[in-house]
């Protein structure tokens, strides 16, 4: 099962140059594929697409040689955005955030370090980083074959980044998931990716 | 040297409704001290939460009405009161701010930055202020949501170099940047320091802050834990755990973590707040830890010789 661009073009209003033309790539399971390119190149919108928060203008988002638009239930694509104060609903405690999908496994909360009294808490009274750990768990669903990963870690501290990755990278190895790493840090990627793709218009 | 900038045991407060009316008060920074030169980039660095935004608000007297700040703020050696603050800063004690939410949304960019002006002076030193920044006269007829980010970022510049400023305060001014662009912001902000003002950077990127910064300030959970040289960090002369921890942690260092979480501000006790993720932590560490001198810089523990690696 791999998740394919195919000669993806996309653009954000009529009559504007296109952010993507006919971009291709293959993710693979058990790969970690870094992208980088200069900031407004289109790497959130080829997430976005990838994940289905978008459609294409031209060409197809493939997973295992089927339109990622025919699946249904939780989908096996999972992005995990850069702002994680706007992917959670303000109004809503975090628990409620974190569960509203379905139950969460004991020991992702304990490895992403979660706290149990940030379940009773508001999105305003956590870091963002703090944030981050609950999009992280949420994604993590066992359907989930793919996790998009848009500069997950830019807003974090050293520390935090290390223990965020360190954490994905044990998981996507042993349940074999494809990782789509975006980051703008070079020396990041070379770390953590089996391939580097660059992304130019 | 006479520092510009001079914050001695600075502590805010914030004053939270708890349950229905019972009040809490959550201490978000306590016992920070810091002091800028003319000409000198001084990096804080810490992680997000650690109360680094609130620094910035609370030397320029922006604070919620809801914060309550203790401590001493100098500025050109005389203490900085809410009436002088209010007279200089936007002239000589600048803020770069974090985003470009800070932009009014309704106004174009040159009358924006020229803070409604109208005189020939005034438009051509917005002109000039612009074009250093590499911005086009186009530029000045945009409204904010039609700046990329990286332009936002130099038009957020170009307000806050308008007047000659003494004092600039940037408060994360890199993220979602690529390395080019955010290589020459700081760029920017070294030329700002060059020309004798002080610079305070805000940033959680400690790999950024130090291609620029002469010094740097470590957060922690709403304390400084260490003030360091710059090129502290390279000769491994680190003085405190956290700071270890930092630097190691970065990509090109071994990318090593450590076990757990910064406190949250309403669950902090006494004593050492790094002693629950501290490789060395003795009995000691439970008391309260001062903030003192240490070879060339500034600590906050008891026993800095022993950090090693853990």
């Amino acid at each position: 099962m791999s998740l394919e661009a195919k000669n993806l073009s996309f653009r954000y209003r009529r009559g504007q140059p296109p952010v993507l033309q006919a971009v291709n790539l293959t993710v693979h399971p058990g790969e970690r594929v870094g992208l980088r390119g200069p900031s407004g190149r289109g790497k959130t919108t080829l997430c976005k697409l990838l994940a289905g928060y978008e459609r294409p203008g031209n060409g197809q988002v493939l997973l295992d040689g089927r339109p990622l638009s025919g699946f249904r239930g939780c989908c096996p694509v999972q992005l995990i955005g850069q702002h994680p104060e706007t992917a959670v609903d303000p109004l809503l405690r975090l628990g409620d955030t974190l569960y509203e999908a379905g139950p969460v496994e004991e020991e992702v909360l304990e490895a992403l370090h979660i706290a149990p009294a940030w379940l009773d808490r508001y999105p305003t009274e956590l870091s963002g980083g703090e944030l981050q750990r609950f999009c992280i768990a949420r994604a993590l669903r066992p359907e989930t074959r793919f996790l998009l990963c848009d500069e997950i870690t830019a807003m974090l501290d050293l520390v935090t980044q290390a223990q965020i990755w360190e954490f994905l990278l044990d998981v996507a190895s042993r349940r074999d998931l494809g990782l789509l790493i975006v980051s703008h840090q070079s020396l990041l990627l070379e770390k953590l990716c089996t391939r580097i793709e660059q992304l130019d218009v | 040297m006479e520092p510009i900038l001079e914050v001695k045991g600075l502590s805010i407060a914030f004053q939270q409704y708890d349950a229905g009316t019972r009040q809490r008060r959550l201490p978000v920074i306590r016992d920070l001290s810091l002091s800028i030169g003319a000409g000198q980039v001084v990096a804080v660095v810490g992680s997000s939460g650690s109360g680094k935004s609130l620094l910035a608000h609370g030397i320029l007297g922006i604070l919620p009405y809801n914060a309550a700040m203790e401590g001493e703020i100098r500025y050109d050696g005389e203490l900085l009161t809410p009436e002088r603050v209010e007279a200089l800063r936007g002239r000589e004690i600048v803020l770069v701010p974090q985003g470009v939410t800070y932009l009014d949304p309704l106004m174009k960019v040159g009358p924006q930055i020229r803070r409604g002006k109208r005189s020939p002076e005034a438009r051509a030193k917005s002109r000039s202020v612009l074009e250093r920044y590499g911005l086009g006269a186009e530029t000045e007829e945009l409204y904010p949501f039609e700046l990329s980010g990286g332009m936002a970022r130099r038009v957020l510049i170009s307000t806050a170099v308008m007047e000659t400023p003494r004092l600039v305060i940037a408060d994360e001014p890199t993220p979602g940047l690529d390395a080019r662009a955010a290589g020459r912001i700081l760029g920017h902000f070294r030329e700002i320091a060059d020309a004798g003002a002080g610079m305070l950077l805000i940033t959680h990127d400690l790999e950024l802050a130090l291609t620029i910064a002469d010094r740097v300030v470590v957060f922690y959970a709403g304390e400084t834990v260490e003030e360091a040289d710059a090129a502290d960090f390279a000769a491994g002369r680190l003085r405190h755990p956290y700071t270890r921890a930092l630097w190691r942690a970065l990509p090109q260092n071994g990318f090593m973590p450590i076990p757990g979480a910064q406190p949250y501000p309403g669950e902090i006790a006494g004593g050492c707040l790094f002693a629950p993720r501290c490789p060395h932590c003795h009995p000691a560490c439970r008391a309260a830890v001062p903030y003192r001198e240490a070879d060339g810089g500034r600590v906050r523990c008891l026993y800095p010789e022993e950090g090693g690696t853990p």
